[in-house]
């Protein structure tokens, strides 16, 4: 398969500390990845790494093309979406607000419209509270608006931090079930990060395994599932 | 019943230079959450190339134009140049920064233009509108354009993605960049608008109050106490506030206590409604949910 | 911004050389032939003045972590206080002093309190407003009956003892000598002292003080009564030595430049005031022989004046030098002695 994003030797710093010892990452295109580890692993650093929000070693390269020493915001135009930590809202903005931003980086503002119907496709409770200011919002309709403005972005690849963090048991399974059929209907790649190990592992194809800024193993899904000596050290279950 | 029309025309006058300057104060706190003390006196400066324009033989409108570019290029200057290197600096270190600007804008205008009053021409004809003494066209110029500069400047905001991009960029750079928004950028945007409104607000005020390179000083503290009167984050609440503020400085000077003592008024304003009601009346309450 | 001083016993003895040296400037007027001296006298009298006015600021803003652009307000409010004293009640100049003193520590309290709920930005903002206000306060013609009003008040200088043989501008040098050396060695031992550190810890971690159990309200407020007292006596002593006090000489200018003598001599740091008091005195003596330096050298055609100097210079030190003089002197001496510690290393 092909590889979209590639990381050589990634490693990542929070001013003095170092968080990542020169890992390899490969994410293939059409698939989904996924991080697991317990926390402090450094799964989330590794999604700031990949998008040059802190500082870093090493190469990484999306679609053939060396982003290392690109900026974020060019890493995004480039088709890399990132749904942050916290889902980062823009809480003053309105609904409307919030995904309307995507149209400032896209030149074909009729495929954009086009998009947003396609967010309230999959997320309808987003088109009901449109004009609501995006502060008001729940948590799981926060964590949807996120992948909606995503979305809007047109991406190649998401990458997702923690979809899951904070949300109730049902509506992280609806999330999960969207995120699904992103992947398969709009032919999204994906990155995700996740704490929550049996969502993760259900939804991805390839699974990378984190442990204190290393990769400590990584393989197809299936088999880290069916490796009970692994699930139960590394992912405690 | 005259005099008093006449003291609200003549503050509402004021108060839309006011308004001007609590215009660009308050984008540049929106989009960097920075109070630029500098604000009056770069201000001041582009009066002052307008001036010397307008003496070299440009016309008024075209000279009036011109500043707005030059300003607005000024602006975008200092902030990716001087101020970008100090991003992340303790706010002390920006403070300083701002009273260096001052001066040195303040002494360079002095420099070129020495500190002697000059006459600075109105595009306004000055005759009265009513003919009773109440209210020149030069008031109600004053006030529209600054109605139409907020009128734009609104509509630039709510309703293109450009407006909503500084926007974003402002109240959460990171998931701005995430969008893809150039972040550095909106805020070198922010300042250059702040500063050619700015220039806007001097050279409405100039042909009133004479130029002369201290002659933002007070004004600024007008403006200051204007932007905290209707709400530092808040565009059409500085407007508001300006309005206010230069009402009632001329209602209190007028009838209270003199015109003597207006920046002590200024002064009480400022830290009145820091005390008070640091949101000023219009500034929002952002509610967040986790 | 720890001060290492701070934990040494005693006053250091590059201190104690420094003042030794200060007090024995003035009598090298008995033995030059120099007409200049007394006027080098008056000079010496300003960097005093200054350098006790910036220490008055530097305990805020160095010390303390708050900020005021308006000090020029509290230096006012000393020198009219001293001078309405001297004109009209007949006070001998000394002991204005100590009410001047007093009188701007109530009014340094009296705006801490409503400071309290004011950070950063805002806090500058409203010192700023203070500082535009002063002059036309100053003028304004109610109280013009004490104040002067834009005349100002012009005052008698006070005569030297006749037992001490030294000349009216000598006298009054020692004069500020004295009041800076009392003040320096009051914020000294002020700074030593369980106050000291609670003022400090206030401006490195507020919520951690606060958990600690130190009492933010009243270290805030105290701190800026006793800065607002210390450039008030600087005032004062200002009233005294030229004898003259007007509305104009207190404007935001002044504050100013406090806030330029503060970071040149380097924030939070005592040395640094009397380099601080020294070069604002020294910048604006010399305004017009580095203006006409420039204009030589860079073939200008307008003077270029003090303020153009001052701001370039507040900006350049913002990125090379934040911590001022005192502070580079001490990173030069930090990179002196541990050079021993890496050649060994290497």
């Amino acid at each position: 398969m092909v590889a979209l994003l590639e990381a050589k030797a990634l490693s990542a710093w929070y001013g003095p500390i170092r968080g990542l010892y020169e890992l390899d990452l490969v994410v293939e295109q059409g698939g989904v990845t996924a991080l697991l580890g317990a926390n402090g692993a450094g799964k989330t650093t590794t999604l700031r790494a990949l998008c040059n929000m802190v500082r870093r070693a090493g190469t990484t390269t999306f679609q053939g093309v060396d982003i290392s020493r690109r900026s974020t915001e060019d890493i995004v135009r480039m088709g890399v979406a990132h749904v942050p930590e916290g889902r980062g809202t823009f809480v003053a903005l309105t609904v409307e607000e919030n995904l309307r931003l995507a149209l400032h980086t896209r030149r074909d503002k009729a495929a954009a419209m086009r998009d947003r119907d396609l967010v309230f496709g999959y997320f309808p409770i987003l088109q009901e509270r449109l004009h609501q200011q995006a502060g008001t919002l729940s948590g799981g309709e926060q964590q949807m608006l996120a992948i909606g403005r995503a979305l809007m972005l047109a991406p190649k690849l998401m990458l997702l931090d923690e979809p899951s963090f904070g949300l109730a048991p049902l509506i992280v399974r609806e999330i999960f079930r969207i995120l699904r059929q992103i992947n398969e209907h709009e032919h999204v790649s994906m990155l995700i990060v996740e704490q929550n190990a049996a969502l993760a592992l259900d939804l991805a194809d390839t699974v990378y395994l984190l442990e204190t800024g290393k990769v400590v193993t990584s393989g197809p899904s299936a088999l880290i599932q069916n490796d009970e000596a692994l699930r139960k050290s590394y992912l405690g279950y | 019943m005259d005099f008093f029309i006449q003291q609200i025309a003549s503050g509402l006058t004021s108060g839309a230079i006011y308004a001007c300057v609590a215009l660009g104060l308050v984008m540049i706190y929106v989009s960097t959450d920075h109070i630029n003390f500098a604000q009056g006196e770069m201000a001041m400066f582009a009066t002052y190339l307008a001036w010397a324009m307008i003496n070299a033989g440009v016309p008024y409108w075209i000279a009036f134009g011109l500043t707005i570019a030059v300003a607005f290029f000024g602006g975008l200057f200092i902030q990716r140049v001087i101020l970008k290197p100090l991003e992340h600096a303790p706010v002390l270190a920006l403070v300083v920064c701002f009273i260096a600007l001052l001066s040195i804008f303040n002494a360079i205008a002095g420099m070129i233009w020495s500190y002697t009053i000059k006459q600075f021409p109105s595009p306004f004809p000055s005759h009265d509108l009513f003919g009773n003494g109440l209210v020149s066209v030069q008031q109600l110029g004053v006030v529209g354009v600054t109605l139409v500069m907020l009128g734009l400047l609104t509509v630039f905001f709510r309703f293109t993605t450009l407006g909503l991009a500084m926007r974003a960029a402002a109240q959460n750079p990171a998931s701005a960049r995430l969008m893809g928004v150039r972040v550095a950028w909106m805020l070198a945007l922010g300042w250059g608008l702040a500063a050619s409104i700015g220039a806007i607000a001097g050279m409405l005020v100039a042909p009133i109050v004479f130029l002369d390179p201290n002659m933002m000083n007070g004004i600024l503290v007008y403006g200051f106490a204007s932007a905290l009167v209707g709400g530092i984050g808040n565009p059409m609440g500085a407007v508001a506030g300006g309005f206010i503020v230069g009402v009632l400085e001329n209602l209190v000077g007028s009838y209270v206590i003199g015109n003597e003592l207006k920046l002590s008024f200024a002064l009480v304003v400022v830290v009145g409604v820091l005390l008070l009601k640091p949101a000023g009346l219009f500034g929002r309450v952002i509610v967040r949910r986790v | 911004m720890t001060a290492n001083w701070a934990n040494k016993r005693g006053v250091g003895a590059g201190a104690l050389l420094a003042w030794a040296g200060l007090a024995l400037l003035p009598l090298i007027g008995f033995i030059t032939e120099n007409t200049s001296f007394d006027y080098y006298m008056y000079m010496g009298q300003s960097m005093l003045i200054y350098a006790i006015a910036v220490l008055g600021l530097n305990l805020l803003i160095g010390f303390n972590g708050q900020i005021s652009l308006g000090h020029s307000a509290f230096f006012a409010l000393g020198a009219y206080t001293t001078a309405i004293l001297m004109n009209f009640g007949g006070w001998p100049y000394w002991a204005t002093l100590p009410i001047a003193a007093l009188v701007c520590f109530l009014a340094g309290l009296a705006f801490g309190f409503p400071a309290l709920k004011l950070e950063g930005h805002y806090l500058a903002l409203a010192t700023f407003t203070l500082a535009i206000a002063m002059p036309q306060l100053l003028k304004y013609k109610a109280i013009a009956g004490w104040t002067g009003g834009v005349g100002g008040v012009l005052l008698d200088k006070p005569d030297p003892p006749e037992w001490t043989g030294l000349s009216a501008d000598q006298f009054l040098y020692y004069l500020c000598l004295f009041c800076a050396m009392s003040l320096f060695w009051l914020v000294f031992n002020l700074l030593r002292g369980r106050s000291g550190r609670a003022i400090m810890a206030i401006r490195d971690h507020t919520m951690a003080a606060s958990t600690m159990g130190i009492d933010i309200a009243r270290y805030k407020t105290v701190a800026f009564g006793i800065s607002a007292g210390i450039t008030g006596i600087a005032g004062a002593l200002s009233a005294i030595t030229v004898a003259y006090v007007a509305p104009d000489s207190f404007t935001l200018q002044l504050s100013i430049s406090f806030l330029v003598g503060l970071v040149v001599g380097g924030i939070a740091s005592l040395p640094g005031c009397l380099i601080g008091g020294a070069f604002i005195v020294l910048v604006q003596n010399s305004a017009q022989s580095i203006s006409d330096w420039m204009k030589g050298t860079f073939a200008l055609r307008y003077d270029v004046p003090a303020w153009a100097i001052y701001g370039v210079l507040l900006l350049a030190l913002m990125y090379v030098l934040p911590d001022g003089i005192a502070g580079g002197c001490a990173r030069i001496r930090a990179w002196w002695t541990t050079r021993g510690r890496r050649e060994a290393q290497s």
